[in-house]
């Protein structure tokens, strides 16, 4: 009999295909999962819309359901629910250590450029918040580029959406 | 309007301006650029696939099939994501003139009564914050550089074209230029089938393929 419980912990153990440290469930992209005798139904929110990621997510997760003995049934839910707030603090706290600087909560409003050109990022090496924006764009769209004026050494940041 | 050709339109926008921001991959004037246009093409053709695959449940099809199986004349992209720019005041000129227009029409969107649309367009939103960014800070950049504002004023009917006529007066408002005769959706220019041969060669080289 598959449990909900079991089920969660299974997708605990995905990593994300880009960015291994950090798993499916720390990233909060699992939005709910639900068991109906052999049955399991998780619902999946996207984060990046143009992430290649996605489907090497999906498939693993169907591999994960049908290893615990359960059919999956993924279901890709593309609406307003995931944004960056649903990283959990132990998944922000695995970025950080990984090098990948975590993505400020968001404001009322959407990000600004202000904002991104204020001091209020803090360089995920050496916490200096002495850093600017080099690039708003990077090596995927969830990431810019910024720099790190104290420990003099470009870093990746995690944008907020 | 109904709503699987409403979907196709902004669709084929995103997908056909973002094969055209893909251009400048390995050849933008700088490295930062170079990241730039991918990263913003690579987010196009994403939302392009959340409303092809939209389309597609309604149209019984999917989204590959949406997106590289049609003739050209069966897309409904307006003809400003069509134009091969080969320039960089016209190319940031189409950019900064696309997200005006495509920020318009999104947020109509996000207020739609249809749930699922709404939701989506709500997400696209918040990716395209960042595409807003880049497109103003080069519109600032730029603003007095007699290139740009020709390019601007040359493109500026084709930007019209891309949102529905009760919306273009708060367009022209935003950008700051009066509405004139716009460039309608429904004709193609010449270099969409040309952009059209390029991008499904390799789907039509074998067809029914799994990649």
């Amino acid at each position: 009999m598959v449990t909900v419980e079991a089920v969660w912990a299974a997708l605990a153990e995905i990593p994300d295909p880009e960015i291994p440290v950090i798993s499916l469930v720390d990233l909060g992209v699992i939005r709910d999962v639900e068991v109906d005798g052999s049955r399991v139904r998780v619902e999946f929110t996207p984060t990046f819309l143009g992430c290649p990621a996605l489907e090497v997510m999906r498939r693993a997760m169907e591999e994960k359901v049908s290893a615990l003995g359960g059919e999956p049934e993924v279901q890709v839910i593309a609406d307003d629910s995931w944004s960056t707030d649903r990283i959990s603090p132990e998944g922000r706290e695995k970025l950080r250590a990984a090098g990948f600087a975590p993505p400020p909560l968001r404001s009322a409003g959407p990000t600004t450029l202000v904002q991104l050109q204020s001091k209020a990022f803090r360089c995920p090496y050496c916490g200096s918040t002495e850093t600017r924006l080099e690039n708003i764009f990077g090596p995927t769209p969830c990431r810019s580029i910024r720099w790190c004026e104290s420990c003099r050494q470009p870093f990746e940041q995690f944008k907020t959406i | 309007m109904h709503r699987a050709s409403l979907l196709l339109e902004l669709a084929d926008d995103e997908l056909i301006v973002g094969w055209r921001d893909s251009e400048w991959t390995g050849i933008a004037p700088t490295l930062e650029e170079d990241v730039a246009f991918s990263s913003i093409a690579q987010n196009e053709i994403g939302h392009a696939r959340a409303l092809y695959e939209l389309a597609a449940q309604e149209l019984g099809t999917d989204a590959d099939a949406l997106a590289f199986d049609r003739p050209p004349d069966e897309y409904r992209c307006a003809p400003l994501v069509e134009l091969h720019l080969l320039e960089w005041a016209h190319t940031i000129a189409r950019r900064y003139l696309y997200e005006e227009a495509d920020r318009v029409r999104i947020e109509a969107l996000m207020r739609s009564d249809d749930e699922t649309v709404a939701g989506l367009a709500a997400k696209i939103d918040r990716e395209e914050v960042y595409h807003r960014m880049h497109a103003e800070l080069w519109a600032a950049r730029l603003r007095d550089e007699p290139r740009f504002r020709a390019a601007v004023e040359e493109l500026w009917p084709y930007a019209l074209g891309v949102v529905p006529p009760e919306l273009r007066p708060e367009l022209a408002r935003r950008v700051g230029l009066d509405v004139v005769e716009a460039k309608e959706r429904g004709e193609h220019t010449p270099a969409l089938v040309e952009l059209w041969e390029e991008m499904t060669e390799v789907r039509r080289s074998a067809p029914g393929a799994e990649w």
